[in-house]
């Protein structure tokens, strides 16, 4: 049997949300990156404590493998000790007394001397943290912290990492580059890890499987691309940031090509699981996957040629985002250069190209 | 000055700070996390003796070690000796006149120790004891050499217990505040002014290590942050 984490539970505060988790699922083994991805208050951190043994949920159950880690029905409860679970808090909670190499070497008090100073040196040394054994946590730079702290979670050898808002505690600089440097480190470690965060390029960045909490509930489950593309109902697309959400109107569906007009406009979509007899929908469309080309409009493969006029234009940072009026509003996301060379200004006339399979009909 | 005195308060305080020292980790660990509906009980019955005169304790004291109470029962036909009168019986009235002295600087530093270090050691594999001696106990030290030094010095000064419980025998229960007290009954004020100097000085120094050491303990003071 493969050894995975089932965990189906609820949990209420006083006066916060109930959290209920209906059968969530984490695969141990196989160095994966499941990310838990919600807003504020959504009960991202609950579920993880949760699974950590920090918080005892009030009913349900989590087994991991053969091991049964919570029941509520038997009174069960495996204290976090016994879980063998590498745990990341939101601001790494270094130990501020020990070094470097005592951090990384707490957890490791019952393995032999020779063992625990081999397994403390290669850690140290993966992690690029040689030459910094002995300074203290205060000593060291909020990145530098980050890796001590899954340094001192991965020495042991979990079957799990939980990582809680692992970047939220850096300045911004540090974040953009460890965002790419952290995942490419828990897949070189080789330990699975769910990782809770509330940012849409962290958790693009970070996961492989996305899991889409809301008011306590996981509400879809997938890979994380085809979560953020293909958004299972209005909620989940409000969380994961669709720009464009359009009430529209199924006009013809045949073979899984689907003509919705939204307003006076019509459009054309793939749509191939949605119900038959659906009428009323949402039409979503990402501002990435829209492709503006000013002046005639000319025949190209994208099924939908949209003319509009700009309204806005926002620069944020590499990338600028251009609100159009189709008709109907319409963001699209260009890079700086793009948005310069086609010189956008509100006021201008544009096409907006969008192929068919980038309109994701959600049902009303 | 009276150096028998002197030399009894100073062993009195040392075996009372020691006393206190191991009965104020595991009462003040408990008040520090306990999550008990009745715990304030427990902490009003520590502090009762910030508040209570000497002599009320003093008079309980009596009643509870008396010969006719099962402690002092207990306790002579164990030894074949009176507690009230004794050294021993001095010792733990004056364990029991300190013990917030202790109790709560330690409770304070405890519950000051960042509650995510403590789950990260749980999330390591300690266990809730392991990770008391590991992480709580070394990021609390200062507050726990606070109430070290407050009960050593509570215990060199005290009276009115002394005197209930211990009465006025010269090499067994006369302390430095008893001989002050007998000096001046005497007249003799060169003694006991030699000897109330000893125990200003000492006080002031005792207090300003503490509030180096520590600024929250005693809010006398507006803590500095």
């Amino acid at each position: 049997m493969a050894e995975e984490i089932v965990a189906r539970f609820t949990r209420q505060f006083p006066g916060g949300p109930l959290i209920n988790v209906d059968t969530f699922r984490i695969a141990c083994d196989r160095p994966s990156i499941t990310v838990l991805f919600g807003p504020s208050g959504a009960g991202k951190t609950t579920v993880l404590r949760c699974l950590a043994g920090l918080e005892r949920p009030d009913s349900g159950m989590i087994r991991c493998g053969d091991e049964l880690w919570f029941d509520a029905s038997a009174s069960a409860f495996l204290p976090p000790q016994k879980r063998n679970i590498g745990s990341l808090a939101q601001d790494y909670a270094l130990f501020p007394h020990l070094t470097v190499e005592a951090n990384i070497a707490y957890g490791l008090r019952c393995v032999p001397e020779s063992e625990r100073s081999r397994r403390v040196s290669e850690t140290v040394h993966l992690l690029g943290l040689a030459g910094s054994e002995r300074r203290l946590p205060r000593q060291l730079s909020g990145g530098e912290q980050q890796r001590v702290a899954l340094a001192r979670a991965v020495v042991r050898r979990p079957r799990l990492l939980l990582l809680d808002e692992p970047l939220s505690a850096l300045d911004s600089p540090t974040r953009l580059r460890l965002r790419g440097e952290l995942r490419r480190l828990l897949l070189h470690l080789g330990i699975p890890a769910l990782v809770v965060t509330h940012d849409r390029l962290e958790a693009l960045s970070l996961g492989d499987d996305l899991a889409v909490i809301d008011n306590g509930a996981i509400v879809q489950r997938g890979p994380v691309q085809e979560v953020f593309s293909r958004p299972a109902n209005l909620s989940v697309a409000s969380i994961v940031g669709v720009e464009t959400v359009q009430p529209g109107r199924v006009l013809s569906a045949a073979e899984g090509l689907l003509a919705v007009s939204v307003g006076q406009t019509k459009l054309a979509a793939v749509a191939p699981d949605l119900a038959p007899d659906a009428r009323d929908v949402f039409v979503c469309i990402r501002a990435e996957d829209v492709i503006l080309h000013k002046g005639d409009d000319r025949p190209s493969s994208p099924r939908n040629h949209l003319g509009g006029t700009v309204r806005a234009v926002t620069r944020e940072g590499p990338m600028a985002r251009i609100d159009l009026d189709c008709g109907f509003p319409l963001a699209a996301l260009l890079t700086k250069q793009a948005c310069d060379e086609l010189a956008l200004n509100p006021g201008d006339r544009v096409v907006a190209l969008v192929k068919a399979p980038h309109i994701h009909i959600i049902p009303r | 000055m009276d150096w028998n005195a002197i030399n009894l308060s100073l062993r009195l305080a040392t075996l009372t700070t020691l006393i206190l020292f191991l009965v104020g980790l595991p009462t003040a660990c408990w008040l520090a996390v306990s999550r008990w509906r009745w715990k304030f009980l427990v902490e009003a019955v520590v502090a009762l003796p910030l508040v209570l005169p000497p002599t009320v304790l003093g008079f309980y004291l009596l009643l509870a070690m008396g010969p006719r109470s099962p402690l002092g029962q207990f306790y002579e036909s164990l030894t074949g000796q009176m507690l009230p009168f004794s050294f021993p019986g001095l010792l733990v009235a004056s364990v029991l006149y300190s013990l917030p002295f202790t109790v709560q600087p330690f409770t304070a530093a405890f519950a000051g120790v960042d509650p995510k270090l403590i789950e990260a050691s749980w999330c390591l594999g300690e266990s809730r004891l392991a990770t008391f001696f590991r992480i709580i106990l070394p990021l609390s030290w200062p507050g726990v050499l606070t109430g070290m030094i407050l009960s050593f010095a509570h215990t060199i000064g005290e009276f009115g217990v002394v005197l209930m419980v211990g009465g006025n025998l010269p090499g067994v229960t006369r302390t430095v505040s008893i001989s002050i007290y007998d000096a001046i009954q005497s007249l003799d004020y060169s003694a006991a002014g030699q000897t109330s100097l000893l125990l200003l000085v000492l006080s002031f120094v005792v207090l300003a290590v503490t509030y180096t050491l520590q600024r929250n303990i005693w809010a006398i003071w507006p803590r500095r942050s």
